[in-house]
């Protein structure tokens, strides 16, 4: 209506009219000369801390040599990415990876579901608030200290699990050393660590549903079930879908420390995953092209997976997260 | 209309038999969860108070019988321990102060609807949480600008998060606008503005973030792995990893320790070295507990 030029005509009661003008960029600078000096400090580390080791990503394409530098070492286009998909491990990890991350999305992922919507029922609510409490703290102790902890009770010589479980049976079990349980091993970590911490956020979004919907509900003669299933599942429903996103794109994200801790030479052929080998490679035997063209694939992947992902549940017409 | 009385009474005074024990079977998982979480922590506690005699007998104890300092005594009379602790604490509050710093001033003006370029900004910053250069081009780049073997290449790439940045941010955006325009209107400027009004609004977003940036701090093992070198700058998560993982290790520390006072306490200084780097974070814990959820329920919250 106005137009295309940047300008706004307002009609006073008096009947004049007056012009406000967009102000220019360089006066709205100006006059708010704070804010851009505080963005420029965060502004640089960005740039210095995540953009520019994006662009050492071109040693993905060359020779590196520690000697010649970044810019001085030769082109070799894919070849690494060519030596990394020829290499037998490539299929050990990513099987690895993906088995993994798969078991944590079958097992994994529902448990904070499932313990929100427990947690949901509970009317006690200094119960609720003690049980919150404890279940949260995992999520605050370090993985040097979950693995120091799941060595302490577990491990065959002194561990209480063994000692308890020899006592009964006369038995002992080992998963610490053995590579058919090292998935289930990490599973079970995480799950211990993180299903707790993880409720916030589907307890934020219940706190939100109205009770007197489940009061309308009850009237109606809806049981505790049908409660639950048509009125706080569809409330979480949007942040089940959102984390699920997330999941997904981070599904060859298995994360550094917490296999590196727990992976040794006995299981290490179920415990290499992507992100161990980029380190054992990379840094430990000093290949740092071929690892790095390792590292872009993995995080491409991982880029499309979000996207994609992303893209999926807007079509299923839900929000998405991007 | 009598229905309605009904079942009023129904669901407030009486529930039904097969609710009531439904109710009883939430109560008690629950417990069994609450409890699978802190017995390890209980068992650990009271492992490192413990005799080595008690700790081989029994299998599993809360309360020991016979109390001993003697595995507090080793840990501490090793020195990588209390260095371990120290360099932690070190670089946990530095790191905190400076990524707080860092993330408060660049989330201030984000937050700001009219800020010119804000878009742009945000989406550079989202984009990074997508991608990334990956661990050896960091690295390189990291050891390039100098960080090799020093405090700051665990400290600087960490500074902002962005999704700390993005719960400030949003954080920020839901405080009342009209105190910032009668701050405009009585003449301060947006540096003003920030420190005297936004910030002592801040106070819980604030305690959140800061557990968040502290706990990564004194959590973190393979950044301290990868970018030190030297020892004496060791924090106490890797300390305790080879005391308790390295089990080679303490055997040869241990050796020492024999002569001076008699069989060494091995199983309980195990666990004193983890009660000493896990008290720390639990002593925070309750003090921010109420702050973190209603911050992570604020960044919950898409912006």
């Amino acid at each position: 209506m106005l137009g295309k030029k940047k300008k706004n005509v307002v009609t006073l009661s008096d009947g004049r009219t007056i012009t406000l003008h967009r102000m220019s960029t360089w006066q709205y600078m100006k006059q708010h000369k704070w804010l851009y000096i505080m963005l420029l400090p965060g502004l640089l580390y960005f740039i210095l801390f995540k953009y520019v080791p994006m662009g050492g990503l071109v040693i993905a394409f060359k020779d590196y040599s520690p000697f010649r530098g970044i810019w001085g070492s030769e082109w070799v286009g894919f070849g690494q990415f060519k030596k990394f998909f020829d290499t037998p491990d490539f299929f050990r990890l990513l099987r690895n990876t993906l088995g993994i991350s798969l078991l944590q999305l079958v097992l994994y992922f529902p448990a904070p579901i499932i313990l929100s919507l427990f947690l949901n029922e509970v009317r006690h609510s200094g119960y609720k608030r003690l049980v919150q409490t404890l279940v949260y703290v995992p999520h605050f102790v370090s993985w040097v200290i979950v693995a120091s902890l799941t060595y302490q009770l577990f491990n065959v010589t002194d561990g209480v699990m063994n000692v308890i479980y020899k006592a009964i049976t006369g038995e002992t079990f080992d998963i610490l050393s053995k590579s058919s349980t090292f998935w289930g091993l990490i599973v079970g970590q995480d799950i211990w660590r993180e299903a707790g911490y993880g409720t916030i956020i589907y307890l934020a979004a219940l706190a939100g549903v109205d009770q007197e919907m489940y009061e309308a509900a009850r009237v109606d003669g809806a049981g505790r079930w049908r409660l639950m299933w048509h009125i706080t599942l569809p409330a979480i429903k949007g942040t089940i879908i959102m984390m699920l996103i997330l999941r997904v794109g981070g599904l060859l994200n298995t994360g550094y420390e917490q296999i590196f801790l727990m992976r040794n030479d006995l299981n290490i052929e179920m415990a290499d995953v992507f992100d161990t080998y980029i380190y054992t490679r990379g840094i430990q035997n000093g290949q740092y092209s071929f690892s790095s063209a390792a590292g872009m694939f993995k995080s491409i992947v991982g880029l499309i997976l979000v996207l994609g992902s992303n893209k999926i549940a807007k079509m299923a017409g839900e929000s998405g997260i991007y | 209309m009598a229905g309605l009385v009904k079942t009023q009474q129904g669901s407030k005074v009486k529930k039904s038999l097969g609710d009531r024990i439904i109710d009883v079977i939430i109560y008690i998982v629950l417990g069994l969860v609450a409890l699978s979480t802190v017995l390890p922590f209980l068992y650990v506690l009271a492992g490192s108070f413990a005799t080595d005699k008690e700790l081989t007998e029994k299998a599993f104890f809360i309360i020991p019988e016979v109390w001993s300092l003697n595995a507090y005594k080793y840990a501490i009379n090793t020195a990588n321990i209390l260095r371990g602790l120290k360099n932690s604490v070190i670089l946990t509050m530095a790191g905190t102060i400076c990524c707080m710093v860092f993330s408060l001033t660049f989330a201030y003006p984000l937050s700001k609807k009219h800020f010119r370029g804000r878009n742009f900004v945000l989406n550079m910053v989202i984009f990074t949480m997508l991608f990334g250069g990956g661990m050896i081009p960091c690295y390189l780049v990291y050891n390039a600008y100098g960080l090799y073997d020093t405090y700051w290449a665990l400290i600087l790439p960490a500074l902002i998060s962005p999704f700390n940045m993005i719960i400030i941010k949003n954080f920020f955006q839901e405080l009342p606008q009209e105190l910032e325009d009668a701050a405009y209107i009585d003449g301060c400027s947006d540096l003003k503005t920030f420190t005297r009004i936004m910030l002592p609004l801040s106070k819980p977003v604030i305690a959140s973030i800061s557990l968040f940036y502290g706990v990564g701090f004194w959590n973190d093992y393979f950044s301290s792995m990868i970018y030190l070198n030297s020892p004496e700058k060791y924090p106490i998560q890797i300390q305790l990893r080879s005391i308790i993982l390295l089990t080679s290790q303490i055997s040869e520390v241990a050796m020492d320790y024999y002569d001076m006072n008699g069989a060494p306490p091995d199983k309980a200084v195990k666990m004193a070295c983890t009660v000493i780097a896990t008290v720390p974070i639990l002593c925070v814990y309750p003090f921010v507990q109420k702050y973190f959820t209603k911050g992570v329920m604020v960044g919950a919250v898409k912006g």
